[in-house]
């Protein structure tokens, strides 16, 4: 579904992804790992058309969206929920679910799978009149993805969900994504908690300074020895155990 | 006489407050101010004057005609004078706006020539009496008009799918694209509300001061400016209580202390705020 061939993005002139190589097949649920700065948001940030690749490709059910701008990117389907959750904080929930379909022209439609995900997520109907900067960081962020699912995407972006959380918001936001592709969405995600990323998903992908240098089934992942030492360790361990 | 002159201000601050809105919204989406703000407001003064005394039309589409002549200069100033200078030092296109002011005002000094215009048409206005203060009906009707023009902005950011992407661009352009939100466009259209705003806005004192002039757009340009500071500059509420505030502030100390002093109360309030509140009494972006 989503395929980058060694891909090179620059943040000015620092080079940030030296030639990044991953894939994504429908359905399937991929984790993206790796420490602070090893480039997981700038490939996130690369696919969704923020940042364009300097070099590399980056194709789309076949076609190339390397030079697409994030707009049009969006409207074939990918939906990227960024770190930090970024809702709009001085609009309401119900503005902020609202501009996720901006994209989109079956207005019917919206309404029906508005109405559905506050059915999902009874908060985002109980806060809907509520700027979305009093939500609680975990509600917010339930938000940012609701807002993500509003596209009706076909691939979906997560950076980070679950940091900042406590650890029963963690959970939930797990559940969430399990949930998800449950019903057929496909997701690539980024998290610093790779036990629970690995937990979810498929497969995975492990970067080091702008590089993949691992890549493997969910399983092999963690069982590496480099992976459990590197992300898995053992004050982590205590900390997200459950 | 306080009545009176509360009145009298509450007339002059609408027309700031509309001028004000312009600016915040500007400065809400590119955190730019639009210094160039007047002239667009004496373009659009020039423009349905100039149209009602070459041509029989009706004064209400020379009114508009007026507001999507200033819009469109608003569109152009956009493209020209601010897309290009995004992402450099915010220095850079506030200097691009002053020379945009100048620029402008020297382009209808060579077009229009110096002289004031008196407004073509002739409008019988009568004197209201409300609990012994005089009002006339124009203050009347231009008070309304900008109440109307500002509830239609207020409805529009607040009700409307693009009013909303506009909300958005201005909170996070990164994330606003990412909702598939052009923020080219969002900007574009923020420009063009913000002049048609300000060119009724001169369409209005036109008719009020009955004279039309390159330098007219001047000093209510800065002075709409002083007013978005006081409610908090990219505040869409705050422009309005701004303007409202500073017309009648001005009026109260041209009444109270001398007719000399009414320019400068507004520069004074400008000062204070930004001395002891320099958010506004609303507070800042992205409401």
């Amino acid at each position: 579904m989503l395929t980058l061939k060694s891909v090179h993005s620059y943040y000015g002139s620092l080079h940030v992804l030296k030639g990044v190589s991953l894939h994504v097949r429908a359905g399937e649920i991929v984790a993206l790992l790796g420490a602070n700065g090893a480039g997981k948001t700038t490939t996130l940030k690369t696919i969704s058309g923020l940042l364009k690749p300097r070099t590399g490709q980056v194709e789309f059910q076949g076609e190339d969206i390397s030079r697409l701008s994030a707009e049009a990117i969006v409207q074939r389907g990918i939906a990227h929920v960024p770190e930090g959750r970024r809702v709009f904080s001085t609009l309401t929930v119900a503005a902020n679910l609202e501009l996720g379909a901006f994209a989109r022209r079956d207005h019917q439609a919206v309404k029906k799978d508005l109405q559905e995900i506050q059915e999902r997520f009874p908060i985002l109907r109980e806060r809907a009149r509520q700027p979305a900067g009093t939500l609680s960081g975990g509600e917010q962020q339930v938000l940012a993805m609701a807002r993500a699912l509003m596209a009706r995407p076909k691939l979906l972006l997560l950076d980070e969900p679950s940091m900042g959380l406590a650890p029963r918001l963690v959970q939930q936001v797990f559940a969430i994504i399990r949930h998800l592709q449950a019903t057929g969405t496909t997701i690539l995600l980024i998290e610093q908690n790779a036990r629970a990323a690995l937990k979810v998903a498929d497969r995975g992908y492990v970067m080091e300074t702008g590089r993949i240098s691992l890549d493997g089934t969910a399983a092999e992942l963690m069982d590496h020895n480099e992976v459990k030492r590197a992300y898995l360790g053992k004050g982590y361990q205590e900390v997200w155990e459950d | 006489m306080l009545l009176q002159q509360i009145l009298n201000g509450l007339t002059a601050g609408s027309v700031y407050a509309l001028i004000a809105l312009g600016y915040t919204m500007i400065y809400g989406i590119l955190g730019l101010i639009n210094f160039a703000q007047g002239e667009i407001y004496m373009a659009g003064a020039f423009a349905t004057v100039l149209l009602l005394s070459a041509y029989k039309v009706n004064f209400f589409v020379a009114f508009l005609f007026g507001m999507g002549v200033a819009a469109v200069l608003g569109l152009i100033l956009e493209r020209l004078a601010f897309r290009p200078l995004r992402g450099s030092h915010p220095l850079v296109p506030l200097i691009s706006a002053i020379g945009a002011s100048i620029f402008l005002q020297s382009l209808a000094l060579l077009l229009f020539g110096p002289a004031d215009r008196a407004f073509p048409l002739q409008f019988e206005f009568a004197a209201l009496d409300i609990a012994g203060v005089t009002v006339s009906t124009l203050q009347v009707a231009i008070f309304v008009t900008a109440l109307f023009f500002m509830a239609l902005l207020v409805v529009f950011v607040k009700y409307t799918k693009f009013g909303k992407a506009i909300m958005a661009t201005a909170l996070d352009q990164d994330t606003a694209r990412l909702m598939g939100i052009n923020v080219d466009r969002m900007i574009a259209l923020t420009f063009l509300i913000g002049s048609a705003l300000s060119g009724a806005a001169g369409i209005m004192m036109a008719i009020y001061y009955n004279t039309t002039y390159p330098r007219m757009g001047l000093l209510p340009g800065l002075k709409a400016f002083s007013a978005a500071v006081l409610g908090g500059v990219g505040n869409i509420p705050g422009a309005i209580v701004g303007g409202l505030l500073l017309g009648v502030a001005e009026n109260l100390g041209a009444g109270y202390l001398s007719s000399g002093y009414k320019d400068a109360v507004a520069f004074a309030i400008l000062i204070i705020v930004l001395l002891v509140r320099p958010k506004g009494l609303l507070g800042g972006r992205g409401h």
